[in-house]
């Protein structure tokens, strides 16, 4: 590979020990710069919403929370009467973050289910199925990943629009339902490194392709669909503009969209910073949660996509 | 399950066992996969190729969602080409991405040489990915608050290092670079998981040959590393320069295009003239025209970086 012709002398051994180590203590420490910057924001989230919001101003970098309370939390979640509101700093304007969750939790999980399960009907006819054009059809539905998301989002708008659906639930879910152009990707790809036996033999045993996706295909993939299916509630959890345009009513506003609006609420003299970090706090609770759950599986799906 | 693996060791069915594969089958299946294929297709073509042309064809419109939209060709495209605005949000976007390119590709790459060379714990790389599991709201309001001027406390910490606070939203040179390095913040991790899977795939005998010839680690970095992760790097390029060009969430909880019109990002700008000014005809021109730099970014760095080609073969 390299010019370099001298080769390292053996004794060196003994001398290259100590920098090695010095090195490695130093690698450790820029790891441990970079988690901290990674994590303790979160923790500042957590005891900023542990504080009473009018003491903020005057503990800005006390580690603890300042004068201790859980009022922001149930000042978010609508559980804090005006009064109590606006004596711990709040706007007292009402807001109901169960309703944003419940709407968050629906618009994810139909989301997420109808894209996976049609994403995965598809990568089966694109991996084992024969017919003519297959391959240019996957390339045109490969080619929608390159279409950036506003583009799509005005006509998008306009078609929910024409069909009277704006403000409402179907209207929210309908363009992701159908499939996701990187799950018929994922999908694929697995299907295809899938052995084929088991499936050829229940063919000769007359068993139909329906039932042949049932009962072999799916049960045989459910690590990957269910990393898949991680991946997209988290996506879909994280979504704003598409909710932004057609859910701006509160029957139907997820938490992304609630949390601007929380934002946007505070007078511009003091805002509610515990309320506000309250809010971002159980906005990021399902995903903290799924996270420590199958942290491990989303990790090492990290780098499947694009690298052979 | 059990009655179908029985049937298949038979010997005389195994001889047919290519069967499937050609004759008839190869016509066969067309319809049972056009079954397959259906709600997929629903999607693809309701929700991916209509938009796309309705796009198009708005973009050579005026129209205001109320009554039809009406044909005015080039108008919008000329209009936007004399529009101060436009070409402001240009180049804060630009400036932006290139923010982020510096800033999240020299980031990640040191990251994933550390964690390559010291740490493959899935609890560290689990660490690192948290900011890019939250959602860019989150990210945003986050920094928000953290780096408010008044009692933020990152300005409390400038502040005891005795310098002068600083409005990171609020003033004009800072709005930009402030929105980068919450991107960065968000995908830093993420990024350096990507190229850490890279260079994982690098065969370890190539390291260890170049130390026999005496390479210095930076000789190996330079001269092995690089090189051989370059469809990674490329890759990472790409999606970082896509995905930035398409900034909106951040921008829009936090400072709405200003302060002035120092974060009036592309998207942010289509977004205003579509949706508060109600001209979807102009909206539209602008975001084909978004389209076309992003085709064109992806081309540029496909064709000249050659990232889908590999050294490694």
């Amino acid at each position: 590979m390299t010019t370099t012709t001298s080769r390292a002398p053996l004794p060196a051994q003994t001398r290259r020990r100590r920098p090695f180590n010095a090195r490695r203590a130093g690698a450790w420490a820029l790891i441990a710069l970079a988690i901290a910057v990674s994590v303790v924001p979160f923790l500042w989230v957590l005891r900023t919403a542990l504080s009473t919001n009018s003491a903020l101003a005057s503990n800005s970098a006390s580690l603890l929370p300042a004068e201790f309370t859980f009022g922001a939390f149930m000042r978010v979640f609508g559980l804090q009467s005006p009064a109590d509101a606006v004596a711990e700093g709040g706007s007292g304007a009402a807001i109901d973050f169960w309703l944003y969750l419940r709407n968050s939790i629906i618009f994810s999980s139909i989301t997420t289910a109808g894209a996976v399960f049609f994403s995965a009907m598809a990568a089966y006819a694109f991996a084992r199925l024969r017919w003519k054009g297959r391959n240019v059809v996957f390339s045109l539905f490969l080619g929608t990943m390159l279409v950036p998301p506003i583009f799509t989002a005005l006509p998008n708008f306009l078609l929910i629009k024409n069909l009277d659906l704006l403000n409402t639930m179907l209207g929210m879910v309908l363009p992701y339902i159908f499939m996701t152009p990187f799950a018929i990707f994922f999908l694929r790809q697995f299907f295809l490194n899938m052995s084929r036996e088991v499936e050829e033999a229940a063919m000769l045993d007359g068993a139909k392709h329906l039932r042949i996706f049932f009962q072999i295909v799916l049960p045989n993939a459910a690590a990957p669909l269910a990393t898949l299916a991680l991946l997209t509630f988290i996506g879909q959890w994280n979504e704003y503009f598409w909710p932004l345009l057609v859910g701006s009513q509160d029957d139907v506003r997820v938490l992304q969209v609630g949390l601007g609006v929380f934002k946007s609420q505070s007078p511009q003299g003091a805002p509610d910073w515990s309320g506000l970090m309250a809010a971002t706090l159980v906005s990021a609770l399902p995903v903290l949660i799924l996270f420590a759950a199958f942290g491990k599986k989303i990790v090492n799906s990290i780098g499947f996509s694009g690298i052979k | 399950m059990t009655t179908l693996t029985k049937h298949a060791s038979t010997a005389p069915l195994r001889a047919g066992a290519q069967k499937p594969r050609g004759g008839l089958r190869r016509f066969g299946d067309i319809k049972i996969a056009l079954l397959f294929i259906a709600p997929a297709m629903i999607g693809f073509i309701f929700f991916y190729v209509v938009p796309t042309i309705r796009g198009v064809y708005l973009s050579f419109t005026e129209y205001n969602i109320l009554g039809d939209p009406e044909w005015v060709g080039m108008d919008n495209y000329s209009a936007i080409a004399k529009d101060p605005l436009f070409w402001n949000s240009l180049a804060v976007t630009g400036q932006y991405v290139f923010l982020n390119i510096v800033l999240q590709t020299a980031l990640a790459l040191g990251l994933a040489l550390l964690m390559h060379k010291v740490a493959k714990s899935t609890l560290i790389r689990g660490a690192l990915l948290l900011p890019w599991m939250m959602s860019n709201v989150i990210a945003a309001l986050l920094w928000f608050w953290m780096l408010d001027y008044q009692i933020g406390v990152v300005n409390q910490f400038i502040e005891w290092a005795g310098l002068p606070r600083v409005a990171f939203f609020g003033s004009e040179e800072w709005a930009i670079p402030t929105q980068a390095v919450i991107n960065t913040w968000r995908h830093m991790g993420y990024t350096a998981l990507l190229i850490f899977a890279g260079m994982q795939a690098i065969p370890g005998h190539i390291y260890e040959v170049a130390k026999l010839d005496g390479a210095s680690p930076f000789q190996t970095f330079r001269k092995i590393t690089i090189p051989l992760l370059r469809p990674v790097l490329v890759l990472v390029l790409v999606v970082t320069v896509i995905g930035s060009f398409q900034v909106f969430d951040t921008v829009s909880v936090t400072t709405q295009g200003g302060p002035v019109n120092a974060t009036r990002v592309i998207q942010y700008y289509i977004y205003q003239r579509a949706f508060t000014e109600s001209d979807f005809g102009y909206g539209s021109a602008i975001a084909v025209i978004l389209f076309l730099i992003l085709a064109l970014v992806a081309f540029i760095q496909m064709k000249f970086l050659k990232g889908n080609e590999s050294d490694l073969d």
